[in-house]
């Protein structure tokens, strides 16, 4: 089927909110080529479960769509008509399995060469909807901290070697109530802009008294999801022919109450995180297993998808590594711990939340702040710290928050 | 300076020209487009049968952790020990399929496969144990494959008709022998027996030509105990490779060896030290291969070593990856790699930075050889023949 027989009752199998945001633009989605389409149908068929951001560049993408002439529109897709599709594709339900559309055209373009090409009229693409339809500036400058180093008692070789170039290294930075202080004014801001989703507390380990106004996920809170999880996949793969491409498919198909991961009775429901939770456990790979690549992977996808204005990630030592059958088991004894691993770990893991944060609108204006937990070493970037400097002075964190 | 305007070629000449000038300033080497040939080379290893020795620097490691002068301390057997006894090509583009398996087998084809790289499948091209023995007659034992993963398997033989059953590589898998030896059991030796990092959870089931248990005994002349009792000396998967393939060189000695290492690919599960740690070992254990080549009478002196990897990693620039991770963007900086040859009939010190492709290796080895890569879509190395 090409895009050009869209009809509205295709979108049937839709969530509402989503069903009804395509029926709304369905002219505008018959003339897009079969090569972006079903990307774009991707975001939509998610609408329901979207952060507000993410919701706004959905419909301004597919108002943006909309308004394009066909002269425009040619201009705008020549790069994706000359991709070539397989029957197979073009065959396919991209309409309600959008996600395996695009998954399988990833193989396609990889085994035909048409991937450079196809990157070219992504970022193409990208460049023209930027500025079409600029991202909305953040309301107050972003602000993004990394704790790292948890457990540690002492490390000698040099640490946010990364990020030193990009702001002022502290080496005598006051350690007491770290945590805490930096909790509080994360908490504080929460209090002072309180926009949905705009909050975060990600944590490696066990979450810390908070502010109920944050946002916030945990490994340790998630142990019972993930134990799910992995147990679903042990049963998986004794199944006979069960690869690694079904496997994804079955992922990808899961539903939060699949991993019971849905609201207690009486709790509120949001089935906005309960998604991104999910996500963030089916859709990476580390995440169900090592609590450093859980921050650094759930800090990333908070930050490409409800952009945040403040997120505090604070990571926790993860287990010793072991044979991944070994990890994937949940024993009854205690996983042995690899703290220094871990800090090395989060020291990268750092390095790309502030990438990651500078991705973001308003990155000139954003300040980041990387400490060591519990020791005097942190490095604070943004337009009040020069760049590649150190500081021997005694500092105290709210001298480092700016 | 690159831009995000750059081309994939030009991002590509960027990283190569980079390479060369850590290597120029780090490990002493010389442009190569400055020297003359040289008949010397091979006159001492004229004697014997030529061999050849393959190592890809397996999972795939990026400059910043290697030869940029902040990864230099992840591999100081490589820059202090081995590039200086090289030639060094600062720009090895692979066009074909990022996937370990399937670029592995386009290295081995010399042409960039497209199956499906989580398939049970043999190569559809001949490869280069294939052209070896068929051209040069050579028995089955003349052409080894020493694998990292169970996936690997049938990377020793093509399904080409012209080619294929019977006249491909005998395939070693040290974790599948191990788990024989074993029998399966024994969690004193699960630590070596880790297996294909990019989808934990899948293993295929193994079909083709394995090497089988009680080959042990006749081949490597190890008995299942012995075997059994050093396994558990060793720290990784790579380093049990490393010891089948001393043992095969001492034992077999074939004059087409091709070890896979794998442990860097532990970088999919996003644990940054674990990635660096894979790097380090793998630096040594290329290393200790070496020396083993040098040591071993049937190497010493006419062996060419290739060290190279099958692709690198995602850059941490590209906002559709995340880093070292992962290999699935296809940008400059994972598909730019580099390689090095040593040995009889190379010269020292120096290093290329003209582009060459992976698929070049295969038709390299057979000018080297004497045989024809005929299907192959690689061009023959000329600073190397």
């Amino acid at each position: 089927m090409q895009p050009t027989d869209l009809k509205p009752e295709q979108f049937n199998g839709y969530p509402p909110e989503a069903r009804k945001l395509a029926a709304n633009y369905i002219s505008a989605l018959r003339r897009l080529p079969l090569s972006f389409l079903p990307s774009l149908l991707r975001e939509v068929v998610e609408y329901d479960f979207k952060f507000p951001v993410e919701r706004r560049a959905v419909e301004n993408e597919l108002a943006n769509l909309a308004s394009l002439s066909p002269e425009q529109l040619k201009n705008w897709f020549q790069g994706f008509a000359q991709i070539h599709l397989s029957s197979q594709l073009e065959n396919s339900d991209w309409v309600n399995a959008p996600s395996q559309f695009v998954e399988q055209l990833s193989a396609h373009l990889w085994s035909t060469h048409q991937l450079d090409a196809f990157r070219a009229a992504a970022v193409g693409y990208a460049e023209r909807l930027r500025a079409a339809a600029p991202p909305e500036p953040p309301p107050i400058p972003r602000l993004g901290i990394a704790i790292v180093g948890q457990g540690v008692a002492a490390y000698d070789a040099p640490l946010f070697r990364k990020l030193r170039p990009h702001g002022a290294y502290f080496n005598h930075v006051e350690p007491e109530n770290g945590l805490a202080m930096l909790l509080d004014a994360v908490g504080a801001r929460a209090k002072a802009h309180p926009i949905p989703y705009a909050h975060w507390y990600i944590d490696g380990g066990q979450e810390a008294r908070h502010a109920p106004a944050l946002t916030c996920v945990s490994y340790a809170a998630l142990q019972p999801a993930r134990a799910a999880l992995t147990a679903k996949m042990r049963a998986e793969i004794e199944r006979p022919g069960m690869g690694p491409e079904a496997l994804r498919t079955l992922m990808a198909r899961m539903r939060p109450e699949d991993l019971g991961m849905t609201a207690a009775t009486g709790e509120a429901s949001d089935p906005v995180m309960e998604r991104f939770q999910l996500k963030v456990l089916t859709e990476s790979s580390g995440t169900q297993i090592f609590a450093t690549t859980f921050a650094q992977w759930t800090a990333r996808e908070a930050l490409r998808r409800a952009q945040p204005l403040t997120l505090l990630v604070r990571f926790a030592p993860r287990q010793r590594q072991r044979p991944m059958n070994e990890m994937i088991s949940e024993g009854t004894k205690p996983a042995e711990l690899d703290p220094v691993g871990s800090l090395v770990d989060a020291d990268f893991g750092a390095y790309y939340n502030w990438l990651n944060q500078q991705r973001l609108p308003g990155a000139e204006q954003s300040s980041f702040v990387a400490w060591f937990e519990g020791h005097n070493e942190a490095i604070a970037i943004g337009p009040a710290w020069p760049r590649g400097a150190q500081s021997n002075n005694v500092t105290d964190m709210k001298q480092l928050l700016g | 300076m690159i831009d995000r305007t750059s081309t994939p070629a030009e991002l590509a000449r960027h990283l190569a020209l980079t390479r060369r000038d850590f290597l120029r300033s780090a490990a002493g080497v010389a442009l190569g487009s400055t020297l003359l040939h040289s008949p010397i080379a091979l006159a001492g290893a004229a004697m014997k049968r030529r061999k050849v020795v393959v190592i890809t620097f397996g999972g795939g490691a990026r400059d910043q952790e290697t030869f940029a002068p902040e990864g230099q301390e992840n591999i100081p057997h490589l820059m202090r020990e081995m590039i200086p006894q090289s030639t060094f090509f600062s720009q090895v583009v692979n066009r074909g399929i990022l996937g370990h398996y399937v670029a592995t087998a386009s290295l081995a084809t010399g042409t960039y496969e497209t199956f499906n790289n989580f398939a049970a499948v043999s190569p559809e091209n001949p490869t280069v144990f294939e052209y070896f023995r068929k051209d040069l007659h050579r028995p089955a034992s003349d052409a080894w494959v020493i694998a990292p993963s169970n996936g690997f398997n049938r990377i020793g033989e093509s399904s080409h008709r012209s080619y294929g059953p019977g006249l491909g590589a005998r395939v070693i898998l040290p974790k599948h022998l191990l788990t024989a030896a074993t029998s399966g059991g024994g969690s004193d030796y699960a630590h070596l027996l880790r297996d294909n990092y990019e989808t934990p959870f899948y293993t295929p089931e193994l079909a083709g030509n394995e090497f089988e248990l009680q080959q042990l005994a006749m081949m490597l002349k190890l008995s299942v105990d012995d075997f059994k009792a050093h396994a558990l000396t060793l720290s990784s998967p790579d380093e049990l490779s490393v010891y089948i393939a001393r043992q095969l060189m001492r034992q077999v000695a074939p004059s087409l060896l091709w070890i896979t290492m794998h442990d860097i690919d532990i970088a999919h599960a996003g644990a940054y030290s674990l990635y660096i740690d894979g790097i380090r070992r793998t630096d040594r254990l290329c290393a200790d291969l070496w020396k083993t080549i040098q040591s071993e009478p049937e190497y010493a002196g006419n062996t060419t070593l290739f060290i190279l990897p099958d692709f690198g990693r995602d850059s941490d620039e590209d906002a559709g990856g995340n880093g070292f991770q992962h290999h699935r963007t296809g940008d400059a900086l994972s598909r730019t790699t580099w390689m090095m040859a040593m040995g009889a009939g190379v010269r020292e010190g120096v290093v290329y930075d003209r582009p060459a492709e992976s698929t070049d290796l295969v038709p390299t080895l057979g000018s080297m050889l004497g045989f024809s890569a005929s299907l192959s879509q690689g061009r023959p190395i000329p600073e190397l023949l």
